[in-house]
Order: C-alpha cells, then structure tokens, then sequence
C-alpha cells in the first residue's frame, strides 16, 4: 500500500484550497512549532546551565514570542473548530462559514496578544 | 441524496483500528486541553489571584500550570503551586499533550513518508520520542 503522488511541487504551490487549505497548512506549522519548541524548551529545563540559559534568551526574545503565540493560538482555536466540526459530522456543510468565525475569535485574540508582546519589548515589563 | 461517510456519526463509523482510535483521542485531548486550560485558570483564581492579573499571568497559568511558570506572576502564595496536586496536573497535561503532539508527527511523517517500513519505523522512533519526553518532562516538573 504505497501512496503515490505524480504532483510536483510546483503545481502543489499552485493548488488554490483557499481557506480550507490555509488553515491546514498553517495547523501544521503551528503544530510543528510547538513540538519544537516544547521538546527544546523541556530539554533545556533537563539540561540546565549555561545551555538550558542560553536557549531561554532566545525563548524570550520578543520576535520568537510573536511566532511561538501565533502557533498556540492558531492551533488551538483551529483544532477547536475541527474537533466541534469532527465530533458532530452534520456541521461539515458549515466548514466555510466555521472558519470565518474562527478567523474572527483568532484575529483580536492574536492581535491583542502581539500588541502586548510589543509593548513589553518597547517599554519594558 | 447519498450518504457521504463523513457526514457519518462516530458510532455508525466504529472504532475499528488503531488509526481510527487515534483520530478520535486526537479530538478527545484537544477537548482535555481546553479543560487544563480553564482549570489551570480557575486554579489560580481560587489560591488568590484575583487582583492585578494581566495577559501573560494568565497564559502562564492557563498553559503551564506549575511552579517554576507561575513564579514571576501575580500569585500571592508560591507554596501552593508547588504541591504534588498540581505538579501531577501540569504531568497530566504534559503526557496529554506530548501524546497529541507526536501522533501529529507521525500524521505529518505519513504524508511524507509513505513506504511500509519507513512507517514502521516513524512510528518506533515516536515510540521512542514519547517515552523519553514523557519521562525527561516528569522528572523536570516534578524535581522543579
């Protein structure tokens, strides 16, 4: 049972899935970043010392925040939907109409989330 | 109209395989994390945190759930955090989520690598992940 694809990658970046397909290729970064950064961040705790230091000044650098929270709130919300939709199969029909309202919760959420990340940064904590 | 499967209930589905149990509890500990999430919350509200909260207090409390994550926030009684109640919670959302997170990396794999053997072999090496993350992040949380 091996799948194959006769699909370049080209025409794979051409692929117009609109936002069904936006919301799972961003489900999987975030998804990506946080098995990432989780793993890295447990190791570093494991580890300690000047290395466990090292890899926190980088967890708290305020750019790496906005990416980490972009991540967390995207996939959360996000997987929300899919579980709500997945769990109760009869609101499939509405999976368009589900995004926009998940675009809604995310955008101000996200939005103020950012907004505070930069304020600390410039003013300080 | 014909039925289309995924317009299905999960019970005329079944749970049949392994693949399918691990769709379900991939949705199921999605619905657990919410739940770590608001009791993380609603715990720090109940040891006293009801003044002076602000946004980043909150996702501490609401996504790490233990001491060593709480210690710069507004908490009046750091001594609280550090019982074994909520050591074991913040193990508990731990194991939920690294067992989420890693089936997600072998549906990631499987998209990539698509040979028997290779999936075997994806799927060792996240066996592998899981229980040596599951142990270093106990053993870190609890010794914290």
């Amino acid at each position: 049972m091996v799948l194959k694809r006769n699909v370049s990658l080209a025409t794979g970046l051409r692929y117009r899935g609109q936002g069904p397909m936006l919301t799972f290729v961003l489900h999987r970064i975030g998804g990506l970043g946080m098995a990432i950064f989780i793993t890295t961040h447990i190791l570093a705790s494991f580890v300690g010392g000047s290395v466990g230091t090292f890899v926190n000044t980088i967890y708290e650098s305020w750019i790496f925040q906005i990416f980490i929270f972009f991540c967390v709130f995207f996939h959360a919300i996000n997987g929300l939907r899919i579980t709500i939709l997945d769990l109760w199969p009869k609101l499939i029909e509405y999976q368009r109409e589900a995004i926009w309202v998940e675009w809604a919760v995310f955008i101000p959420l996200y939005g103020f989330a950012v907004f505070v990340i930069v304020r600390t940064a410039l003013i300080g904590g | 109209m014909a039925t289309k499967s995924r317009n299905l209930s999960i019970a005329q589905r079944g749970l049949t395989n392994f693949e399918t149990m691990m769709w379900a509890f991939t949705r199921l500990s999605a619905l657990a994390m919410y739940g770590f999430i608001l009791f993380g919350m609603i715990g720090a509200l109940i040891m006293g945190a009801r003044t002076q909260m602000n946004f980043a207090d909150v996702m501490r409390w609401a996504f790490m759930p233990n001491v060593t994550h709480v210690q710069n926030t507004n908490v009046p009684d750091l001594n609280l955090w550090a019982s074994p109640f909520w050591k074991l919670t913040a193990i508990a959302l731990l194991l939920v989520a690294s067992a989420h997170g890693i089936h997600g990396l072998v549906v990631i794999a499987d998209d990539y690598i698509t040979t028997p053997r290779g999936r075997q072999i994806v799927r060792l090496l996240s066996i592998i992940f899981l229980v040596a993350m599951g142990a270093i992040g106990a053993y870190v949380i609890w010794t914290s």
